[in-house]
């Protein structure tokens, strides 16, 4: 494999254009690094709620009285499935340059993560009316919110920027520019999957166990 | 030549100064109890190994600056920049440095944990810090005070501190160091005054306005005084229920020391369970024993 | 109808003046007084652009630019503005507490709150760190022969953000109260219950922005330094200084997070009831003291390690020698780095953990002295073997080292629990940061000023002044805070707004003694500017070199071009200018010179700015309509620019080649000057190694037109 193919196995930059090849590095490797220090936020606030889990429980709803473990399994199909729909983008694009096909699959992507932060949305409801338990009621619900929250916010920005980046596909098509953001999206995208792994175990499954 | 003397002679090293107010009754510089004696014993130790890399500095710097400057007599070696001796050195006495502080760090941290109480049938204090005052109660006498820390010379103290409002930093320097005062929580102070009179004691951490006074006298009287002020306050003071201690919950300055002759039992686990319901039992029971788990009550140990 | 809706909880008593009328005290007029210093000023600035017809220049060559070089020089623009005010109130701290012996002296409990508050806020987020970062902005990508940052808007976005939050600092100046909970805000205090009012809401807004900044700062910074290196630019090649930038980019990325994650925590609890920080209710102020410190620790290490770069530099510059040591120095820079996240806990030996925990950190606390130490010794070694010149940067260099060293020792005292028992919060804690945080980085940072000014501007600062403010400042310094120490050890607690002991009186004395030696040297640096400024042309120094320099950037014109370096250079050692200068191989013409691309300039980052400020001023009030039409238009800019596709312009190589040529043709015309001639008007930027002077010919003003192609 030359050097060009090996920067960028998961995507078709330009296969003949080394130099694209090395400024899509920098450019990659700077979200990266912004996805790391995104990360130490989520790792904050986890060790937050780590504490806050156990100490923080106060007079309110401990996290077995609360969790629904189901509305969480689908929560997490749902958001694997958008990861899944989304790497289908990708290799649309990267082998296909078809519009129309990468537009379904960033559509597929979007309705699941729709669907996702809808049903999250629910949680929320649900809590808060069947088992009154809201932000304030106490610290380990208020670090609950936070975490969740903080995710929650994070897929529906990702959400807003993949609206963008349909908008972006049509006008401008696949240049260099779309496809490193769309990557960068993706990138983005796959690393709430990864956070969100953490939530449903170390929150809901041991939530419920606890 | 004692530690001690050491922070002396440090102290009256640096030139054309004079040191008043090295005898004040709010410092550890003047101890008054074991505690606070080790402490500045310590700093004596710890500032003297550190001449160990810092006199060479002092030294080695002018001889440097005088040989090397641009015209003096060294010679010029623009491309030198390594020597293996010189290396090994300068990484070398740092390290042994800090493995002799470290351990005299371990040691010392150990030996005067303020969890640690310094000797059997401590007299168990309960301190409430509030706002701009601190509330002394005495389960064993029954008594209660408002600034004024009154103790029997020679006995260990353990102080139970928590705090009615926000976090507080209690602390009297001649007798021990500080600790942090915070609600819903309980933490402990052991303490030993060997030595009677009155001395200083405040709050080190910003709470608000009245901040700046929020000092408190801590007299230490001989053992059979003491039992007589306990009486005396038996006697005169008024009596602290829970109405009294809402009333000081509002931020004021004390002036003067207020004495009440009993209070409401358990009123320390009452504060404490004000702010952490499920919390406030067990401790209270738990006895000062070496064995008493650190913040037995409330919280977790910080920072594991 | 709603005045709220409106204004949110603004009202005409929430400015300054208001209280001067309502209340008169001499508390309250110096408060009004320094509200009208930032009206004034704020107008005054508006008037001079206006009639000078600065507006246009400003906004199109400035506040527009993502150029590496002039996003720099606007971060120090910030940090020295903002020096202005915060040392100003720390003089107002010297003074209160001068006059508040058993009297309540000239300022309000509350106002002086206000003050050390202020005072540390700023002095951390909106002077420490734009300084440093507008220097690393400034050298580092000239150092590592870049042409400018990765990514050159994300950096003027990072500038504007710390703008915003400077800004709001200045506005609460004249609009409310700051807090009074000093610069680490601990809760509960700064809780709703306890703080109510918009004191807090303006610390965790301004704070907010600076910390959002400075994260997107390490992050570009970071990926510069990995991906931007010039050929044969390795790692172990790079000058210190990029070095400390890396280690400082990285520590910017880890540590940011946890500040920015307590912040959000404690407006949540302020704004919306959330327990995170309450008393009660399962909230826990431990986990604000251990988030904020596990920010709080790294952050110093932030702060001094480009210090620590700046002064290896100037060492090397200034004895005309390499440094010694300099893998040494390195591997000492990571330690520091890595360690830095290992001792948070020292802050609060006091919470009631047990001893083996404060042990532990305690001891991990001593270990950081060990690289540290290192690297004071491998100064001290540089100089061995040299030639030392006492220029102002070096004698901040030489006061550092010795004041430096005094302080890491108090900071071992400290990192012993048993000792922090006893000084924990008091005066003794405040001596020691400051003997850290002053001669290391504040110095450390105007040693960077004089000796980077030339290449920035083209002339050199006036040395007589120069070295007159060392004279003010550097014992200035010891006098403001060495009596501290010994105050501390007698039980002097920090933020205290009055006194009971007249001991403390003769020490408190000299303390204000030294801050009013700080304020002088502070305002004979600014007379040296000015000074120097008029006598430009004496002072000049275009040729680019004014101190026999040894990295890539003084091998350029000073001001270096839009696109720094002609060609970019190709390097295969250490010290590569110096070396090139030594084997004749310097201002060499290429042997041809391509187009260049550089970034157009974009009105996106100064409008996030703008937007991101008016958003935090209407949480700051709870002006809730502000909030929504700021936050909105903030991401509409972004998204906007998202659809901009012509966003570079291009440089055609005859534009380069002109401008380079002329540079090399006077830099041959112009005959090279021996250090004994550095502070002389003949120094012009072309300088004559030191030690060549009379020897190797391809070293003479002649021959260098021979090492042209």
């Amino acid at each position: 494999m030359s050097l060009s193919e090996r920067l960028h196995p998961g995507i078709n930059l330009a296969g003949t254009d080394p130099e694209g090849h090395e400024a899509a590095e920098e450019v990659l490797f700077g979200f990266w690094i912004f996805l790391m220090s995104d990360l130490v936020l989520f790792a904050v606030l986890f060790a937050t709620y780590a504490a806050m889990s156990v100490q923080g429980i106060a007079e309110g709803p401990g996290p077995a009285q609360v969790f629904d473990l189901t509305a969480a399994f689908l929560e997490t199909l749902l958001l694997l499935l958008s990861s899944f729909a989304f790497g289908f983008a990708l290799l649309a694009m990267k082998y296909r340059e078809n519009r129309r096909s990468v537009l379904a699959w960033l559509l597929a992507t979007g309705i699941l993560g729709i669907a996702f932060v809808g049903m999250e949305l629910h949680d929320y409801y649900v809590m808060v009316t069947a088992h009154a338990a809201t932000p304030q009621t106490s610290g380990f619900l208020s670090a609950y919110y936070l975490l969740t929250g903080t995710h929650a916010l994070h897929v529906s920005s990702g959400l807003v920027w993949m609206a963008i980046m349909a908008i972006q596909i049509a006008v401008f098509g696949f240049d260099k520019r779309v496809k490193l953001r769309l990557m960068r999206l993706a990138l983005f995208w796959h690393m709430l999957d990864v956070v969100w792994i953490g939530i449903f175990t170390f929150v809901y499954l041991f939530g419920v166990t606890s | 030549m004692t530690s001690r003397q050491i922070v002396r002679l440090l102290a009256a090293a640096v030139p054309g100064v004079a040191w008043p107010g090295i005898a004040c009754a709010g410092s550890f510089l003047e101890p008054a109890g074991p505690v606070a004696a080790a402490q500045i014993s310590h700093l004596g130790v710890i500032s003297a190994l550190m001449l160990i890399v810092i006199v060479p500095m002092f030294v080695a710097l002018p001889i440097v600056l005088l040989r090397y400057r641009r015209g003096g007599k060294g010679t010029y070696r623009p491309d030198w920049e390594f020597n293996w001796g010189l290396e090994i050195l300068i990484w070398a006495v740092p390290v042994a440095l800090v493995l002799a502080l470290g351990t005299a760090l371990w040691k010392h941290t150990l030996q005067n944990d303020p969890y640690r109480p310094l000797g059997p049938d401590p007299l168990v204090v309960e301190v409430v810090a509030l706002d701009w005052k601190f509330l002394f109660l005495y389960p064993e006498q029954g008594v209660a005070t408002l600034d004024l820390l009154a103790l029997p010379q020679g006995r260990p103290v353990t102080l139970k501190l928590t705090s009615g409002t926000v976090m507080q930093s209690f602390i009297v320097p001649s007798l021990a160091g500080q600790i942090y005062a915070m609600g819903g929580m309980q933490t402990q102070l052991n303490l030993l005054a060997d030595q009677s009179g009155d001395f200083t004691g405040r709050n080190t951490q910003y709470n608000g306005l009245g901040f700046a006074t929020q000092s408190f006298t801590t007299r230490v009287m001989s053992p059979s005084a003491f039992e007589d002020w306990v009486d005396a306050t038996k006697a005169q003071g008024t009596a602290l229920d829970a109405a009294g201690y809402q009333s000081l919950l509002p931020a004021s300055v004390v002036h003067t020391p207020v004495l009440y002759g009993s209070f409401e039992p358990g009123l320390f686990d009452q504060v404490i369970a004000s702010f952490a319901p499920r919390m406030g039992h067990g401790a209270a029971a738990a006895p000062a024993t070496s064995e008493t788990p650190h913040h037995s009550m409330p919280m977790p140990e910080t920072g594991q | 109808m709603n005045w709220e809706l409106i204004f949110g909880q603004l009202k005409w008593t929430s400015i300054v003046f208001s209280g001067a009328i309502l209340n008169p005290s001499l508390s309250e007029f110096i408060a009004s007084g320094a509200g009208a210093i930032a009206v004034l000023g704020a107008i005054a600035a508006l008037i001079l652009l206006t009639v000078k017809g600065w507006w246009v220049p400003l906004w199109r060559d400035w506040l527009t630019s993502v150029d590496h070089k002039k996003v720099g020089i606007m971060y120090i623009a910030i940090a020295l503005v903002m020096f202005a005010r915060a040392v100003i109130e720390a003089a107002l701290i010297r003074a209160q507490q001068l006059s508040a012996y058993d009297s309540p002296g000239f300022l309000s409990a509350d106002h002086f709150g206000q003050l050390f508050s202020t005072h540390g806020t700023i002095m951390i987020f909106f002077v420490a760190m734009p300084f440093i970062t507008g220097l690393m902005n400034y050298v580092m990508p000239l150092q590592i022969g870049a042409r400018d940052v990765s990514f050159p808007l994300l950096n003027a976005i990072s500038l504007m953000l710390t703008l915003a939050g400077a800004i709001l600092m200045m506005v609460s100046l004249v609009i409310g109260q700051f807090s009074t909970g000093g610069w680490t805000a601990y809760p509960p205090f700064t809780g709703i219950k306890f703080s109510p009012g918009e004191g807090v809401d303006y610390w965790i807004w301004a704070v907010s922005l600076g910390s959002i900044g400075s994260t997107l700062t390490g992050l570009n910074f970071a990926v510069t330094i990995y991906k931007k290196r010039c050929p044969g630019m390795t790692l172990f090649r790079m000058p210190l200084f990029c070095w400390t930038t890396l280690c400082t980019s990285i520590l910017m990325i880890f540590a940011m997070a946890p500040l920015t994650a307590a912040t959000i925590m404690l407006a949540l609890d302020r704004y919306a009831g959330f327990h995170f920080f309450t008393n009660g209710d399962g909230g826990n102020m431990m986990n604000y003291a251990n988030l904020f410190w596990l920010f709080g620790h790294p952050e110093v290490y932030i702060l001094i390690l480009p210090a620590f770069g700046v002064w290896s530099e100037i060492v090397a510059t200034f004895s005309s020698k390499r440094i010694y040591g300099y893998t040494s120095l390195v591997y000492a820079t990571m330690c520091i780095a890595v360690l830095s996240f290992a001792v948070w806990l020292h802050h609060f030996f006091t919470m009631g953990q047990s001893a083996n925990v404060n042990a532990v950190f305690g001891i991990a606390t001593m270990v950081i002295g060990v690289p540290t130490g290192v690297k004071v010794y491998d100064w001290l070694l540089t100089m061995v073997g040299g030639r030392i010149r006492f220029t102002t940067p070096m004698l901040f260099h030489i006061n550092f080292l010795l004041t430096f060293i005094l302080g890491g020792m108090t900071g071992v005292l400290l990192a012993n629990p048993g000792i922090d028992f006893q000084v924990h919060n008091t005066l003794f804690l405040v001596a020691h940061f400051h003997n850290m945080i002053i001669p290391g980085v504040l110095f450390g940072m105007f040693a960077a000023v004089q000796f980077w000014f030339p290449k920035a501007f083209g002339f050199r600062l006036h040395e007589g002044l120069g070295r007159a403010s060392f004279w003010c400042f550097a014992p200035g310094f010891l006098l403001a805070f060495f009596p501290l120490y010994w105050l501390g050890l007698m039980g002097a607690t920090r933020r205290t707004y009055m006194w009971s002991d007249p001991t403390y009186l003769p020490w408190l004395a000299l303390a204000m003694a030294g801050a009013v030696l700080i304020l002088t040297g502070f305002a004979l640096m600014v007379t040296q500017i000015v000074v120097s400024v008029r006598r430009r042309a004496q002072l000049a120094a275009p040729l680019g070199d004014p101190w026999d320099g040894r990295a890539l950037e003084w091998s350029i014109p000073s001001p270096p071009p839009d696109w720094n370096f002609a060609v970019l250079p190709e390097v295969s050692s250490r010290d590569a200018f110096y070396e090139a200068k030594k084997a004749g191989t310097a201002y060499r013409s290429p042997a041809g010179y391509e187009d260049i691309e550089v970034p157009r300039n974009t009105a996106t980052a100064p409008l996030i700015g703008l937007f991101a400020c008016a958003w935090a001023f209407g949480l700051v009030w709870q002006i809730w309509w502000l909030v929504v039409v700021s936050f909105v238009l903030m991401w509409a800019v972004v998204i906007a620019r998202s659809f901009a596709r012509d966003t570079e312009e291009t440089i055609p190589a005859a534009t380069v080649k002109a401008a380079h040529e002329a540079f090399l043709a006077a830099v041959r015309a112009t005959p090279g000057v021996t250090r004994d001639q550095e502070m002389t008007a003949a120094n012009r930027g072309r300088a004559i190694p030191e030690g060549l002077e009379g020897g190797s010919g391809a070293l003479s003003s002649d021959s260098a037109v021979g090492v042209s192609r």
